[in-house]
């Protein structure tokens, strides 16, 4: 590619450029590979950034155990490349307890098997700095995140402690024991994302392509089937319908799509034609407004 | 549409400049609209808030789409720099929606400092207020070139010609004046629409294009027409046969085989390979990433700027900068703070602050301090040179921030204007006889002890002792006294903050030539801020200072008040006085913490002797 001029080429530069500001200015840092189509484009830039050489910044998969069969699988591939080191961490306190998003609801599980385990597991590696895959775009309260997000010893988020960010210059500043936050996807929608994955042709989990799947209409979503967990409440019957993902997370809580786009390009046109935002199907931000503001002071990241 | 390829839109990035009452909510909502971005769940929800909000029927209220700063205020949210994402078919844009108020202005700094473009609203009823002065001039001090002024609510004066025209033409003016090169004004009606997404049939004799048309094809000038200039990020070392330099090029463009110097410096190479994952290239751009590679070793690390040889880049470490304030504390002239310009971080002081700008009037105002929010003319004083370019030339190159080495947070954004040349002029003369040979001649490692504490915390006291009792060992030492001090040599200087820093500097200086001059030198000064006796520290080697804190509370000085200064401050006759109504900010890691209440005074100094001692023969 010899030209630079699309607003893309622009986005890719400037994750770079952010990726090798955490890896120059960080004493341990790590990225949060979450295993969606977000995660996917950051492990590509992430060895962009630092081609020919290997990643100099290991991968942490947070595992609440609820995963899709499909994702898990996903991510032990991915895992396996011989430039990359990833790392597994999973809240053995939730699951001695049995924390399950059926029994305990969306909030518990969340916040112990994501948020607590998240703090674990910085806590246990002593990372300084924890890149994530959040857009500004995805939601209202994350319209005013920092791409270089600070948080307390605690894992607080003090909005009033967050930093101006000026041009390209990210203050990089902690004390021991406190911590960032990185997004290097602040500026992406998701159209960029997926028109980046499309050029650049990155591998995403296959539930992303519309497929007939067994799924269970609950609370006004669709919910799929993925293991014998699931337990079906009166009435409730099983269907095979065809649809697809917008977002991954854990299945219980992840409302499908009817769709009938199973290649890149009839997502995308499927979502150019689209008319519904991107968190509509996730069970968890159905809560009040402003709630991700909240979760993101509690430590949700 | 399935067989598109992957559109090679543009990017552009502006700013909205203007509060709620213009209608800038309204007009971001509408923008939206007009451009297709909306969802058709945002839609619902925009209708049922409307029509719950309006019961008289209006069908769309857009400034509930972008959450107005009273709603913020309402929800206790931060108010802050929202950014916000659409495209057309021709171009991506990314809106920094900013807070107006004067409160905010360091919000919509940064805001700016991502833009490329402001837009302006005014409100066609009332014309150019203070505000719409200010938020010009924070753009134009930002670097924004290019304005649109979109002069709103054109409903309301019943689109007249006359209004807008007036209203354009003094802002012309305006803005020529603050040093925006390029205005382009139209007339709106963001409500109803009119020049928004489509052309107003209200205004016929307005035949230019709608605000999503003038976005969609303005030119902004990136940084492609100035020298070619790359900042160090990254050495990238996989193996021994590869030695990159990863970087954004933040400066015009570079061939492979052109000479570049690495600065600062005078060393010379040629690129070898321009290195990317998606192959070599044989030329690379102002905003792109890349690896360099250079055809000979030569010593570059991050911080470093690889530029164009046959013209590079100034260097100097004394400048003239417009500084904005961003911190919640003051900027006090010659405190310490870490400077990051490009990818390279050093230390930094504020020498003198020349004047401060109004930010409503632009008037220039005599100032000894910058508080929140605050524009400043200032003199800066680096540790070490860098390469830079002045912010007009290239912002990229001339931007930087201040940081905080206490909290660490982001206090300043600085854009530097031009380099001062009296530390270049002035040599550092290489003398022959140096510390280690004056120490030698005395027989002892020189030394400063720093005791720091409250008025009357007993600091002459145990370090009168302690010099006795070194004197007596044979050593060679001196007790500077911050009181004594003042007789003389910081006569001119009071009590306020930066008085108080301006005072530890001097004190920290002369003992740093004692050192030198192989003495141990006992330093009795309150020295009530943490930063200035960092800095006193980072005059010193590693070992020749030990911060001695004299930990006495308040209550027992009080008590003591040898001086009778603290029953003065009780009557009301002085003020900024420590531990009273100025700050004393506690070591939290001296070499030494003596708590007085514990101790007594020989005790006290054994270990002191001890301390000198023991290290002397370590």
């Amino acid at each position: 590619m010899s030209s630079f001029s699309g607003h893309l080429d622009q986005l890719e530069a400037e994750s770079i450029h952010i990726f090798r500001e955490v890896a120059a200015s960080f004493q341990r840092p790590v990225m949060l590979y979450s295993i969606g189509k977000d995660s996917s484009v950051l492990l590509h830039l992430l060895r962009k950034a630092f081609y020919p050489g290997r990643p100099p910044i290991p991968l942490l998969h947070v595992d609440t155990t609820w995963k899709f069969r499909e994702m898990i699988a996903f991510r032990d591939e991915v895992g396996a490349a011989p430039d990359l080191r990833l790392l597994v961490h999973i809240n053995e306190d939730g699951v001695r307890q049995g924390i399950s998003p059926l029994v305990h609801g969306a909030t518990v599980h969340t916040d112990v098997m994501k948020t607590v385990a998240l703090k674990q597991a910085l806590d246990k590696y002593g990372f300084d700095a924890a890149v994530g895959g959040a857009r500004r775009d995805e939601e209202k309260a994350r319209a005013k995140e920092r791409v270089f997000s600070f948080r307390n010893a605690q894992h607080r988020w003090d909005p009033k402690r967050q930093r101006p960010e000026l041009w390209h210059l990210y203050n990089t500043h902690i004390h021991k024991g406190e911590n960032v936050r990185v997004f290097p996807l602040s500026n992406w929608t998701e159209m960029d994302v997926w028109h980046y994955i499309r050029r650049e042709a990155i591998p995403v989990v296959p539930l992303y392509y519309a497929k007939p799947r067994p799924v269970v209409a609950r609370d006004g979503a669709l919910i799929m089937v993925d293991d014998d967990r699931f337990v079906l409440r009166a009435g409730e019957t099983i269907e095979q319908r065809m649809v697809r993902f917008r977002t991954l997370g854990c299945y219980p809580l992840t409302g499908a799509i009817e769709s009938q786009a199973a290649t890149l390009d009839e997502i995308i046109a499927e979502m150019e034609a689209a008319r519904s935002s991107e968190r509509q199907g996730r069970v968890i931000d159905q809560d009040p407004a402003a709630s991700m503001e909240r979760k993101k002071l509690e430590g949700y990241f | 549409m399935a067989d598109m390829p992957t559109p090679a839109r543009s990017l552009l990035r502006f700013i909205t400049c203007g509060s709620v009452d213009d209608g800038k909510s309204t007009l971001l909502g509408r923008l939206l609209f007009d451009a297709g971005m909306l969802p058709d769940d945002q839609i619902e929800a925009l209708r049922r808030d409307s029509a719950r909000l309006h019961p008289d029927g209006t069908v769309l209220d857009f400034s509930l789409l972008t959450d107005g700063l009273d709603a913020e205020r309402e929800q206790g949210i931060t108010i802050d720099v929202a950014y916000r994402y659409f495209h057309s078919a021709r171009r991506s844009f990314v809106v920094a929606d900013c807070p107006g108020h004067e409160q905010y202005t360091r919000n919509m700094a940064t805001g700016a400092s991502h833009a490329d473009l402001a837009v302006v609203l005014v409100d066609a009823r009332k014309g150019l207020l203070p505000q719409t002065r200010r938020h010009t001039y924070i753009c134009a001090l930002m670097g924004i070139r290019k304005v649109v002024l979109a002069v709103n609510k054109m409903d309301l004066v019943e689109y007249s010609q006359n209004v807008y025209e007036t209203i354009r033409d003094a802002y012309a003016e305006l803005a020529r004046a603050l040093g925006i090169a390029s205005v382009h004004a139209l007339p709106v009606a963001a409500r109803h629409g009119d020049n928004v997404g489509q052309h107003s049939a209200q205004m016929p004799w307005y035949q230019g294009p709608s605000l999503l048309e003038l976005l969609e094809t303005v030119q902004v000038d990136p940084l492609q027409a100035v020298d070619f200039r790359m900042p160090v990020q990254w050495v990238s070392r996989p193996d021994q046969s590869f030695r990159g330099y990863a970087g954004t090029i933040r400066g015009g463009h570079v061939k492979v085989g052109d000479e570049v110097v690495v600065q600062p410096g005078t060393h010379r190479a040629r690129i070898a390979r321009i290195v990317t994952a998606d192959g070599d290239l044989p030329q690379a751009q102002a905003g792109q990433a890349v690896t360099l590679t250079l055809d000979r070793e030569v010593d570059a690390s991050r911080g470093d700027v690889i530029a164009d040889a046959a013209r590079p880049a100034p260097e100097a470490d004394q400048f003239a900068a417009h500084l904005l304030w961003m911190g919640d504390e003051p900027l006090l002239p010659n405190r310490g703070y870490w400077l990051k310009i490009g990818s390279k971080t050093v230390n930094a002081r504020v020498t003198s602050i020349k004047h401060k700008v109004d930010v409503n009037t632009q008037a220039k105002l005599a100032a000894h301090r910058l508080e929140l929010n605050e524009v400043g003319y200032t003199n800066l004083d680096l540790d070490h040179p860098v390469a830079f370019e002045s912010f007009a030339t290239n912002p990229a190159l001339g931007g930087f921030i201040l940081v905080d080495r206490q909290t660490h947070a982001t206090v300043a954004c600085g854009m530097l204007d031009f380099a001062l040349h009296r530390a270049s002029n002035v040599h550092w003369q290489q003398l022959d006889i140096d510390k280690r040979l004056r120490a030698r001649s005395k027989g002892q490692r020189p030394r400063c002890l720093w005791f720091t504490g409250l008025s009357g915390a007993g600091k002459s006291t145990i370090a009168n002792l302690l010099e006795r009792r070194l004197s007596a060992l044979g050593c060679h030492t001196y007790l500077l006294d911050g009181d004594n001090l003042r007789h003389g040599l910081n006569r001119d200087l009071g009590f306020t903050p930066e008085a108080r820093v301006e005072n530890v500097r001097r004190v920290a200086e002369v003992s740093h030539l004692m050192v030198d001059a192989g003495l141990i030198v006992l330093v009795c000064v309150i020295s009530p801020f943490r930063s200035e006796r960092e800095f006193a520290r980072s005059l010193f080697d590693e070992y020749e200072f030990v911060e001695v804190f004299v930990d006495t509370p308040l209550e027992e000085c009080e008590r003591r008040d040898p001086k009778g200064l603290y029953r003065k401050v009780r009557a009301g006759e002085i003020s900024n006085f420590t531990g009273i109504d100025s700050p004393y900010e506690a070591p939290q890691a001296a070499e030494m913490h003596l708590h007085t209440p514990d101790l007594t005074l020989e005790a006290m100094v054994e270990r002191l002797v001890a301390c000198v001692l023991q290290e002397e023969q370590g």
